[in-house]
């Protein structure tokens, strides 16, 4: 052992936030250096997590108490691993490095028309309307009165919500002002929600379902295939099943709200074709039914029964995909860096020294923020017991050398002082609004307010 | 009287920490926990501490008594929730 213990940590979403808390905590000699590649720290907490649920973007404080209490932690926004800085180089400086880099990539439905203007991924839709600066440019059409959103998981119902909820009620969030722009005049009355299979299967969860009835929307309920469904269990799943089917119920016996714009949850469809000539014109489905899948489930099969929604926009949220990062093996299948428990295993699955992966790179794209504390702990724990055993590599630079690194490579990077500025920046431009805040989405402009000059 | 926790839960568990009387279900420890949507307070039990609230990194817990209209219904999905869980 080489004491203190100095561990990279490679991402700042909650994994990063987590795993660098836990080992803060836990080994209190440790210095933990954590990088982004952007100068906000939080992930998908501040790109990902709607607008309209800002009060759960409120975990990424949790920077403010760990750089407040321990001149053990620094942050390092605006650098990317593997660009700027490499895995040797960060292990030249550090013991360990944990990658907590998320899922950026997209899933997509391999089915024809999918590359036609109007068809996006809703990870590029979910960036562009949180501001993420490698999304600013994009632009969504949203002169059609019908948009579509294919998937079953909260992403899909967040995507749905934003694009019904209007400006009145997004102006006072942190959504981006380009988006904010593009809502105002956003010509979309109906959103309808693609599932493939039954309502008891769907992934949604109940609190995501019980708000869609606070908003004034038209929630209409087509196909959800509940009776017979119900659960068996007592445990926390089975409970939700059964609450999400009674809410769909509810739904489905309100009366209609002809006024209001409209919401369709349609479960037991499957696309088959995004069809029209120059851009998105309609949606070619196909009616499923469920059958059992041999192992307890149920898999939806096509009953043949084909049939065609129009829409001018189709959204697909079928799942984000981790990206290989540089110099790390990865398990392309699965989209995540393989590893046991944490430790980052190589071929014949022999632990590779000093890398640990913790998140949604470790487990897949699922999961909500403290479903990361548990994942990132085990990782830390894995971490520190081969630092214990003398298994980590010792780092051949010292603090100072690798301050001098850092000045050297990443001249543009962001502290943690330089990120607060930006924090300031955006919530006083939104105070002049009636904003929660008003993001900067320009990297150059965000490095410019970080370094003081504007 | 009790406590409630609302649909803004991220299910980190930091109220799970902290509660006095271990009214808080499914902890992290316990099985349920990774299918769980949110976590929920035993009325049955909760002493009304506030200890989970001040804990709670995203605000998603409140006393009974001051949630708006619009959340009143997770007053009654904590209740019903614990019932399940203690009858199984
Ligand atoms: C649209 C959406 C909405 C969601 N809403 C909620 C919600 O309301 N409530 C909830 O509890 N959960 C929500 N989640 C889930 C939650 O966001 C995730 O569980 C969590 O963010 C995953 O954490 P992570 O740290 O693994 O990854 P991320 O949050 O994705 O963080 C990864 C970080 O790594 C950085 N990075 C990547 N590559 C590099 C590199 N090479 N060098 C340096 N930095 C790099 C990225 O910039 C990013 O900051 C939502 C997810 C999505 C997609
Ligand atoms: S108010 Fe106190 S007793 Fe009740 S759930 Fe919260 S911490 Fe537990
Ligand atoms: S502390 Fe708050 S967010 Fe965390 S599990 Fe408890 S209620 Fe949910």
């Amino acid at each position: 052992m080489s004491a203190p213990l100095r561990v990279a940590i490679v991402g700042s979403g909650p994994a990063g936030f987590y795993a660098a808390n836990d080992l803060l905590k836990r080994d209190p000699a440790s210095r933990v250096e954590l990088f982004d590649r952007l100068p906000t720290p939080g992930g998908l907490v501040r790109s990902g997590v709607s607008p309209d649920h800002a009060a759960r973007r409120e975990v990424i404080a949790t920077y403010e108490r760990l750089a407040m209490a321990s001149h053990r932690f620094r942050f390092h926004g605006n650098i990317e691993i593997g660009r700027q800085l490499t895995h040797e180089d960060l292990l030249r400086c550090h013991h360990a490095v944990i990658y907590a880099c998320g899922s950026a990539g997209d899933r997509r439905l391999g089915i024809p028309g999918e590359d036609l203007p109007g068809s996006h991924a809703a990870t590029s839709f979910v960036s562009w309307y949180n501001g993420h600066p490698d999304f600013a440019a994009q632009s969504f059409d949203l002169s059609c009165e019908r948009a579509i959103v294919i998937g079953n998981g909260n992403v899909a119902l967040d995507v749905a919500r934003m694009l019904l909820l209007g400006h009145d009620r997004l102006h006072p969030t942190d959504v981006a002002d380009h988006a904010l722009r593009a809502f105002a005049e956003s010509r979309i009355r109906e959103v309808v929600v693609l599932g493939r299979r039954g309502a008891a299967q769907c992934a949604f969860t109940t609190p995501e379902l019980l708000e869609l009835g606070h908003h004034d929307l038209d929630v209409r309920v087509e196909h959800a295939a509940s009776a017979g469904a119900k659960p068996a269990g007592r445990d926390a799943r089975a409970y939700a099943v059964q609450l999400k089917l009674r809410l769909l119920d509810e739904y489905a016996a309100r009366a209609a709200l002809p006024d209001a714009r409209r919401l369709v949850l349609r479960f037991l469809n499957s696309p088959l074709a995004i069809v029209g000539r120059d851009r998105v014109e309609t949606l070619r489905v196909v009616r499923n039914r469920l059958v059992s899948g041999g192992r307890g489930d149920l898999v939806a099969e096509s009953t043949g029964e084909i049939s065609e929604i129009t829409a001018g926009l189709v959204l697909r949220a079928v799942g984000y995909r981790g990206l290989p990062v540089v110099g790390l093996p990865f398990d392309a299948a699965r989209g995540i860096v393989p590893n046991v428990g944490g430790r980052i295993v190589g071929e014949n699955r022999r632990p590779m020294r000093g890398a640990y992966v913790a998140g949604w790179l470790k487990r897949g794209p699922s999961g909500v923020i403290g479903t990361n504390k548990g994942c990132s702990q085990e990782t830390v724990a894995c971490l520190l017991q081969d630092f214990a055993g003398d298994r980590l590599p010792i780092p051949d630079i010292d603090d100072q050398g690798t301050q001098r690194l850092l000045t050297e490579r990443c001249p543009d990077r962001v502290d943690y002082l330089g990120w607060k500025k930006i924090d300031r920046h955006e919530r006083l431009g939104g105070m002049d609004q009636q904003r929660l805040r008003v993001k900067l989405v320009d990297l150059q402009r965000m490095t410019a307010v970080a370094s003081g000059r504007f | 009287m009790s406590y409630v926790i609302t649909g803004t839960c991220v299910n980190d568990g930091a109220c799970v920490d902290v509660c006095p009387v271990d009214c808080i279900h499914p902890t992290p420890a316990e099985p349920g926990f990774l299918g769980a949507d949110m976590l929920y307070i035993d009325p049955d039990v909760c002493v009304s501490c506030n200890a989970c609230a001040e804990a709670c990194p995203v605000g998603a817990v409140m006393d009974e008594k001051s949630l708006p209209p619009e959340l009143l219904r997770y007053r009654d999905i904590n209740a019903e929730f614990s019932r399940l869980r203690k009858d199984s």
